[in-house]
């Protein structure tokens, strides 16, 4: 639903690709998941990887603080400008999924403000596993659930289960602790998805991030290669 | 007119952000304001003759065609709390996206020229109306039942309200609202004689105390 050009203003309204100057926006991607799931460590551990080859900033929202916004200052991911907090009203999937306005104004003045940008990650508040992102706002999704959480999440599906771009398994740490059966999850992720891949990591492991970093790159080699 | 598209603009499910706010609802629970149904409508009504009177006169006075600099700066000059009209900039900005969107206007793309940071809520929704074929009254049942219905609806997520009680709260305060839009519209037909300074100007200061509190917490559930 875009508007036709003779009415295009100076704002962008919804998903288009370009910057109303006709460049093409940055490549926006979605983290969800449900809560304490390692969103935010997946987004820092990305920034930190990622920061010397790319122009990147992040949106969070989160439910009632802003803590995710205020971890990632500390940690010093990113300087400040590249870091905005979205706040949902009690509701977190409504501000990803139903009405994505204040998200889209925040990645839009990033863009402006600390543009140009080739990627934007925008963290959703932790939530239930029905959570997904409204295309309207990002060009693809990661959905992060971790062993602790349960090794039958991906048994059970659900919409951010089976339909993410990406479908991350984190905290593979953990499972001898919480008595989680990786390979079981990775079978029951893989019934789910069919094609769709699945990447199972640790942040407290020397790989970390990379295969969700290789993932990103990928993506974004497909977003700017000319159609 | 036409009363579907009314229904389209006044749906609470019009994706134009206002899902995030409570209308000042967070931070009068927080003060034990509002404890319970009774409170929400003695809140609500508040509300309703306050900020919802001014609300809805900008609203009618902007459907009319009134010149929208104008009403902005007479939305700022009537709202004192700088979170608030830091709020009503932001809300005006994602509801003007929204009505571009649905109802592409020359009107609506000259006010995001204008205000790229974003007009005042009941500005843009005033427009909004206009360009979606509606008139002065339709806009001004928009603002005011927006003013009471946020309110009610956050109150049901803060408080875990019955929810047929928060609904009960807003039809009984219907025929006040029918009232206040009357006014609305008298007061933006005046307006639109004598200028934007005659619109009405009633104001609740503890709404405003509490939205310079809620702003400054470092934890809240709804934006403002
Ligand atoms: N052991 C272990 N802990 C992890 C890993 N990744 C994240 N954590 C920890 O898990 C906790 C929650 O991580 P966050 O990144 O804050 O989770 P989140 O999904 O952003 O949480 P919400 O935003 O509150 O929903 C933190 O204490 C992290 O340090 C991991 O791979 N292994
Ligand atoms: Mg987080």
């Amino acid at each position: 639903m875009h508007l036709d050009h003779t009415h295009s203003g100076p704002v962008a309204l919804s998903a288009d690709a370009r910057r109303p100057d006709g460049t093409r926006r940055a490549l926006r991607i979605g983290l969800g998941g449900p809560v304490g799931s390692g969103k935010t460590a997946t987004v820092a551990a990305l920034c930190r990887a990622l920061r010397e080859e790319l122009s990147l900033a992040v949106v969070t929202n989160d439910i009632y603080t802003r803590e995710d916004a205020e971890f990632l200052l500390r940690e010093a991911v990113l300087p400040p400008e590249r870091i905005s907090a979205v706040e949902t009203g009690a509701c977190p999937h409504t501000a990803i999924r139903d009405d994505i306005s204040a998200n889209l104004e925040a990645v839009e003045d990033l863009e402006d403000t600390a543009g140009p940008l080739d990627l934007i990650l925008v963290e959703s508040g932790g939530d239930n596993l029905t959570a997904t992102f409204s295309k309207g706002l990002v060009d693809a999704q990661i959905f992060v659930i971790d062993v602790a959480g349960g090794d039958d999440i991906p048994r059970k599906g659900g919409p951010g289960v089976t339909t993410a771009d990406l479908l991350v398994v984190n905290k593979t740490d953990l499972a001898p602790y919480v008595g989680s059966d990786l390979p079981r999850m990775a079978a029951d992720a893989k019934a789910q998805r069919g094609e769709l891949p699945v990447v199972l990591q640790s942040l407290r492991e020397e790989t970390g991030v990379r295969d969700v970093a290789d993932w990103v790159r990928a993506r974004l080699a497909d977003w700017t290669a000319p159609a | 007119m036409s009363r579907a598209a009314l229904l389209v603009l006044a749906d609470g499910r019009f994706p134009a952000g206002g899902h995030a706010h409570s209308g000042g609802a967070e931070a009068a629970v927080r003060a034990g304001r509002i404890t319970g149904a009774g409170e929400l409508a003695e809140f609500c009504r508040g509300r309703l003759h306050t900020t919802g009177l001014v609300s809805a006169a900008l609203a009618a006075s902007a459907a009319l065609g009134m010149d929208p600099a104008g009403l902005d700066a007479a939305a700022d000059a009537r709202t004192p709390s700088p979170a608030l009209r830091g709020a009503a900039r932001r809300l005006g900005r994602q509801l003007l996206r929204a009505a571009r969107a649905t109802w592409p206007s020359a009107e609506l793309d000259a006010l995001a020229r204008d205000f790229p940071k974003g007009a005042h809520q009941p500005v843009v929704l005033g427009l909004a109306a206009r360009a979606a074929g509606l008139g002065a009254a339709d806009a001004a049942y928009c603002s005011a039942y927006e003013s009471v219905g946020g309110a009610a609806s956050a109150t049901v997520r803060l408080l875990s309200l019955d929810p047929l009680d928060a609904t009960g709260v807003l039809a009984r305060l219907a025929p006040e609202v029918d009232l206040v839009v009357d006014r609305a519209v008298a007061a933006a037909r005046e307006a639109l004689a004598e200028g934007p300074e005659t619109l009405p100007g009633a104001s609740a200061p503890l709404l405003e105390i509490l939205a310079e509190t809620h702003a400054a917490s470092p934890a809240r559930l709804f934006a403002s």
